[in-house]
């Protein structure tokens, strides 16, 4: 629908949004995609709904990987047209009146939502995919119970077209997805299997043999995937496999791209034209991003919860990436030291007791530092893990300590957002 | 505990109730031990199996409530863990865990429900989540420093004359009523989940003195002392 097909106090209430946006930039408050929304919200409760009425719409929700899935799945798309997103993971409804409002003249969007506004934002928008990748404890002072959310699922899901691609490799992602019409079930992969010993069906044992699952006690079981991760490949329905090739590092990433590829399908839009545009992303609101300063380059690697350190294990010490240098003949690649940096502000949740679902023992035999606010939590964690490490004041003091070259960095999120300031946010 | 053998410490459940970083309890109490040398065994029971009663040192995280009410019917049912305590093991029960140590609990919807009645308490829902801090006094027959840690939750305990307040509340909800948690015998009950004994390592010693039945050798403390501090400090200045 185009600007002028809107009823009037929508046209007014988007308008308005856009420019109390554009003043909280411009005051350098913020990126203005929340004010903005709020204000537009304000206006006009309904115009979400209203704006998201004509567009082809996909939403995307998981407790890790939210945006950087939602930046692949607009990467794919741009190859069929203009598409709204909300790249700065403003990630509920005023952020999403935000997203829609500025790209109003797209005919696709892909918002990336917070887990506990999905049956909100779903009902709101009426949106034709849905994207599910994962659901595990996250910061339990703030978020929600994922037990219940993935019930709020069920019922948000019940009874609507919507078409899900959801990850099985999730017991509770599965459970969740599977009161929609139609699913694409995607094998994506889990790592963290900690919060999937039980069936959420009926509370038995799951039993789990290589990458398949099912209850003990009931019916519940792992569906049969129309597509698979394998390895560095992407298998899709009809079996053919394609090299995934991105340049995002670590399994989580090309777990989000065969999800990604997945969302593309459902688009109408075939792998050989999505696959390639999957392959332009770098980095994703800094993540991954590489940043220099005396000769030291730091990779920062967001982990908000615990999936998410094992996701940032994964790619820190480089554990799937590339051949194993021993069997492809190649001299064993240099052990990089690792920085670590947590606190405890709003955004990360005020308790850090997530620590001690972390298993951090795969760092013994690294160089490890260790700062943020709340680097004396992180050190007895480390401590009872034994794990040596150097405990740091600040981020650039860690930083001076280490000798030229590569070092990776883990950070929670204000963590992270403090350490890309640092660097003028020019990542 | 003859000295021959190793302490026992069964987590219970960690594939139910284990949601905020309760795995830290069982991984402070095994470096206490190794770091003095005290050999230890660590079973960790999914809910499908039966519950060792031979443990000297039971641990009980804290979870959602539909896991809690499973975790409930499983315990009731398999009778293990009642043995155990009727034996005079350790206990350290933690947030969800504390609660079904009693009588009744609050559902998913507020509704009572059937606890294992170990301790003399009931719990129900409350109004408000308790979510913070909370530091509070211990009971000075327990002889043990400030009790500090985090708090999650939404419920409401009442002790009955059968256990005895753990500690007074001095900033934090605990119980509801100005108290923080209950003992009785070797029975320890918390609404400081996740990594309590991280920021309490004498309440963890006190379980391995339990367990072992003599004084322990005391340990360098510094990195815990330095938690705690900083944490005593971070509550004070608010
Ligand atoms: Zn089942």
């Amino acid at each position: 629908m185009s600007m002028t097909q809107l009823p009037l106090r929508a046209q007014l209430a988007s308008a308005l949004g856009r420019s109390a946006a554009t003043l909280s930039r411009l005051t350098g408050r913020g990126d203005g995609s929340v004010i903005g929304g709020r204000v537009g919200l304000m206006l006009e409760p309904d115009l979400l709904r209203q704006l998201a009425r004509d567009k082809k719409l996909a939403l995307v929700s998981a407790t890790n990987g939210k945006t950087t899935t939602t930046r692949l799945i607009v990467s794919a798309l741009l190859e069929m047209g203009e598409v709204a997103t909300n790249a700065f993971g403003a990630n509920m409804p005023a952020g999403h009146v935000s997203a829609l409002s500025q790209g109003k003249e797209a005919p696709y969007g892909v918002l990336e939502v917070d887990e506990k506004y999905l049956p909100e934002v779903l009902d709101t928008t009426g949106a034709g995919v849905l994207c599910l990748m994962n659901l595990s404890r996250d910061q339990m002072d703030r978020a929600a119970e994922i037990w219940l959310l993935a019930q709020k699922w069920r019922r948000a899901l019940s009874g609507k077209p919507t078409h899900v691609v959801a990850n099985c490799d999730d017991p509770l992602v599965t459970w969740g997805a599977s009161t929609a019409a139609s699913v694409t079930w995607v094998a994506g992969g889990q790592r963290w299997k900690e919060d999937s010993w039980c069936c959420p069906e009926c509370g038995g044992p799951l039993d789990r043999k290589d990458t398949d699952w099912a209850c003990r006690e009931c019916t519940f079981h792992r569906p049969e995937p129309h597509w698979v991760l394998d390895d560095t490949f992407a298998v899709d329905r009809h079996g053919r496999r394609w090299q995934l090739d991105i340049q995002l590092p670590g399994l989580a990433n090309r777990s989000n791209a065969v999800m990604a590829l997945a969302v593309a399908e459902a688009f109408g839009l075939p792998v050989e034209r999505a696959l390639p545009r999957l392959r332009e992303v770098k980095s994703v609101a800094g993540r991954y991003t590489t940043v220099s300063r005396d000769g030291r380059d730091a990779r920062l690697l967001l982990a908000k919860n615990p999936a998410g350190w094992l996701e940032a294990f994964d790619v820190a010490l480089g554990a799937s990436d590339g051949p194993d240098p021993a069997a492809a003949g190649l001299p064993p690649v240099r052990v990089s030291p690792v920085i670590l940096s947590v606190n405890a502000q709003g955004p990360d949740g005020r308790d850090t007791s997530w620590l001690w679902d972390v298993d951090y023992r795969i760092l013994r035999g690294r160089n490890v530092f260790v700062t943020g606010e709340r680097r004396l939590d992180l050190a007895l964690r480390l401590d009872v893990a034994d794990v040596p490490f150097v405990l740091c004041d600040s981020f650039s003091a860690a930083l001076a300590m280490q000798p030229p070259g590569h070092v990776d960095v883990i950070a929670n999120y204000t963590a992270f957002q403090q350490i890309r300031q640092e660097f003028g946010r020019a990542v | 505990m003859p000295s021959d053998s190793a302490v026992r410490i069964v987590w219970i459940y960690p594939d139910l109730l284990s949601t905020y970083g309760d795995q830290g309890n069982l991984l402070v109490l095994e470096q206490r031990a190794a770091r003095r040398g005290i050999p230890f065994e660590s079973i960790r029971v999914r809910s499908a199996d039966p519950v060792p009663e031979t443990g000297d040192i039971y641990l009980i995280g804290g979870g959602e409530d539909r896991p809690q009410i499973l975790a409930a019917e499983r315990l009731r049912k398999d009778g293990g863990l009642h043995r155990a305590l009727a034996r005079g093991a350790a206990m350290l029960a933690v947030c969800a865990g504390y609660q079904i140590m009693g009588s009744t609990f609050g559902g998913e919807e507020g509704q009572p429900v059937q606890g294992l009645g170990l301790l003399d308490i009931s719990s129900g829902r409350g109004s408000v989540r308790g979510v913070g801090e909370l530091v509070a006094e211990v009971d000075s027959a327990l002889n043990l420093p400030t009790l500090t840690g985090f708090e999650n939750h939404m419920g409401v305990t009442r002790l009955g004359p059968g256990v005895k307040p753990l500690a007074k509340v001095v900033t934090g909800v605990g119980n509801g009523d100005g108290f923080e948690g209950c003992h009785a015998g070797h029975v320890v009950g918390t609404y400081l989940h996740g990594p309590a004994l991280a920021r309490n390592p004498a309440l963890a010693d006190l379980l391995l003195r339990w367990a072992v039945g003599s004084e322990l050798a005391p340990l360098d403390d510094s990195r815990y002392e330095a938690l705690r501090q900083e944490r005593l400090t971070a509550v004070a200045s608010r």
